[in-house]
């Protein structure tokens, strides 16, 4: 776990416009994405009670995340602010297949 | 064998269409047989070699896989990475629990929970949660995950069967697949129709018993222990089949439909410009409707000026000189795009979309016009635009395009006005279409089902109500069809009935002589209005 001191909380709500919701295939891309970053980075529907790891694949399709809901992210670490801006593009862009 | 099957008949809902009649084999997905627990490291040891050759072995499937099926196992294999997913299963092993109890006891209640959803597609990955579960615990118990052996060209019958059982058995003699659960939204039934397996899936209860079977995937009917009877019926399905699929393939070759003497003009709808690439596509008389919010959800925000230019030169120079209908940006209602469409309205349907949303976001609207303008100048181009209300609308529309037009023109680009027609969806244009100084009309029948019948098209529990046959909706098309012909102007329709043969008859008695539809059913298209036009039914 990164201690606080490594810098600020970062915080972004993005609109889920995936079809389907978060289903099987936009949970894997996300949290593999999730998984190339150091920081710690949770995930939510917006309003939920409980923050969910952004990197277990189990928990983000418990989370059942629907259609046009939005997601709120938040991270912390070295390198919060790009996991934090990298998800937002992968929700905001309906989770395309990687380029190249 | 025995004789209590003989002639035994059973029907379930259609996964994948095909026949197969071949030896009845049963899979069972229950692994029996205990196994003995070691210590607390030992269990531990045993479940993380369980996991590490099942990730192997997943990753062989996927790899000869591929495509699709390859992407299906991907959430199985991102499930066993997942950390705080099998931390909690070391734990429980810690606490006392054997690897095989532990594990299942986690994956259960995953499965359970799938289970629980309302939603068929969630429902439809307890399939995969419960392969991964038995192919940890047939490694645990020794039994190294082997392949079942099946002869080919079996009827496999199984409860329900996972996608990596799927792509162990050997399908290159044929076969087919009976599941007594199962659901035709499932990962395995997605294979099944990209493999050309025919696939049967809610067949409820069956008996342990018989030898052969006949799996009809277009009627979803098993039969065990056939008799000569049902075999000679059974094939004869299975060659009319064949014969009207090979005889659409050469309708579709045939260089124009026509039905009673008429010409039928058979256009087809394209998502993305890669959907040109369908083998189908080249028969096509022209692009009926070209969708345009592929270029919305690429990456890196709203598309500019050049790369939409690009795509929509790219179809008229496949086109050359045939047809082509671009329909400008229909986002808003269940097509949000982030920076352009509005947030929390109540009722996004009933909301600021299609056109609504061009006109009030003009920045956007004449970089897609700008792009279309320069893209007219290559051939045949028409242009319509999507949720028109009011006439009004139309001509905001129309006068914001030609001021786009003359702009590029003073710059010194080439670029002209295309034809400008209206998709008509809503109610209150179909009523008065006479009113509209559109170039063409084509209808969207799914919207205009939708707000005719008052029913949101996503919601199954009103799939009885959404019937495209209702006479509401076909009075509908049948005035805009006769005010098209009184007044000379085209009218097409795009949405799901022109693909759809049943509606074809009610189609064509409406007036309509012009049809856009997926290029995969162009051949079933063609060859229907073939047979209704040689006085043939629906066959």
């Amino acid at each position: 776990m990164l201690d606080k001191a490594d810098g600020q909380i970062i915080t972004e709500n993005v609109r889920l416009v995936h079809a389907v919701g978060m289903h099987a295939r936009p949970a894997v891309k996300l949290t593999k994405l999730a998984k190339k970053f150091q920081a710690q980075i949770s995930v939510r529907v917006a309003g939920a009670a409980e923050w969910i790891n952004a990197k277990s694949v189990a928990k983000i399709m418990a989370m059942r995340a629907a259609h046009g809901s939005t997601i709120e992210i938040k991270a912390s670490g070295s390198d919060a602010e790009a996991a934090v801006a990298a998800l937002v593009n992968l929700i905001a862009t309906d989770f395309p297949d990687e380029a190249s | 064998m025995q004789g209590g099957a003989a002639g035994l008949a059973y029907r379930g809902r259609t996964a994948s269409i095909g026949f197969a009649y071949g030896p009845l084999v049963r899979v069972d997905a229950g692994t029996n047989g205990e196994r003995i627990a070691g210590s607390l490291v030992e269990e531990a040891l045993d479940l993380r070699k369980a996991i590490d050759a099942a990730s192997g072995q997943i990753a062989e499937l996927a790899a000869i896989a591929g495509g699709e099926a390859a992407q299906i196992l991907e959430f199985q294999v991102a499930l066993l990475e997942d950390e705080d997913f099998i931390e909690a299963i070391f734990t429980a092993i810690s606490e006392g629990d054997a690897a095989d109890v532990a594990w299942r006891s986690a994956l259960d209640e995953q499965i359970a929970d799938y289970n629980s959803a309302e939603d068929e597609y969630l429902k439809a990955r307890c399939s995969d949660l419960a392969d991964l579960r038995d192919r940890i615990i047939s490694i645990l118990r020794g039994g190294g995950g082997e392949a079942p052996k099946i002869p080919s060209g079996a009827v496999v019958c199984a409860d329900d069967l996972p996608p990596s059982r799927f792509l162990e058995i050997d399908w290159s003699a044929g076969g087919g697949l009976a599941l007594l659960r199962g659901s035709p939204t499932s990962h395995v039934a997605m294979l099944a129709r990209a493999r050309g397996i025919p696939m049967v899936v809610q067949l409820g209860a069956i008996p342990e018993i018989g030898a052969t079977a006949l799996l009809d995937g277009e009627g979803a009917t098993l039969e065990l222990d056939p008799s000569a009877e049902q075999l000679r019926l059974f094939e004869k399905r299975r060659e009319i089949h064949r014969k009207s699929r090979a005889s659409a393939r050469a309708i579709l070759r045939r260089p124009t439909a026509s039905w009673r003497g008429e010409r039928i003009k058979l256009l087809i709808n394209i998502q993305r410009v890669e959907d040109l690439d369908h083998a189908d596509a080249q028969y096509a008389d022209g692009i009926g409707l070209m969708r345009t919010e592929f270029l919305l959800a690429e990456r890196g925000g709203l598309p500019d000026e050049e790369t939409q230019y690009r795509a929509y030169d790219a179809v008229m120079r496949w086109a050359d000189r045939r047809q082509v209908t671009i329909r400008t940006f229909d986002a808003g209602g269940d097509k949000p795009v982030p920076g352009f469409t509005i947030d929390g309205e109540a009722n996004p349907f009933l909301g600021v979309r299609g056109l609504r949303l061009c006109l009030a976001r003009p920045e956007i609207f004449s970089v897609q016009l700008r792009a279309l303008a320069r893209a007219a100048v290559q051939g045949n181009l028409r242009v319509m635009f999507p949720m028109v209300t009011a006439p009004h609308e139309f001509e905001s529309g129309r006068k914001l395009f030609a001021e786009v037009v003359q702009r590029l023109q003073a710059e010194g680009i080439a670029a002209m006005l295309p034809e400008l027609g209206i998709m008509v969806e809503v109610p209150a244009a179909a009523l008065a279409i006479a009113t509209f100084k559109a170039s063409f009309f084509s209808i969207g029948s799914n919207d205009l089902a939708q707000y005719v019948l008052a029913c949101d098209r996503s919601n199954g529990a009103l799939a009885p109500l959404m019937d495209p046959l209702n006479p509401a909706l076909l009075e509908l098309i049948a005035r805009t069809a006769e005010h098209g012909r009184r007044a000379g102007t085209s009218v097409s329709l795009c949405g799901d009935m022109a693909g759809d043969p049943r509606c074809l008859p009610a189609l064509l008695n409406c007036g309509l002589r012009e049809l856009s539809v997926n290029a995969s059913a162009l051949a079933q298209i063609k060859q229907t209005i073939d047979r209704l036009s040689s006085g043939g039914g629906l066959g």
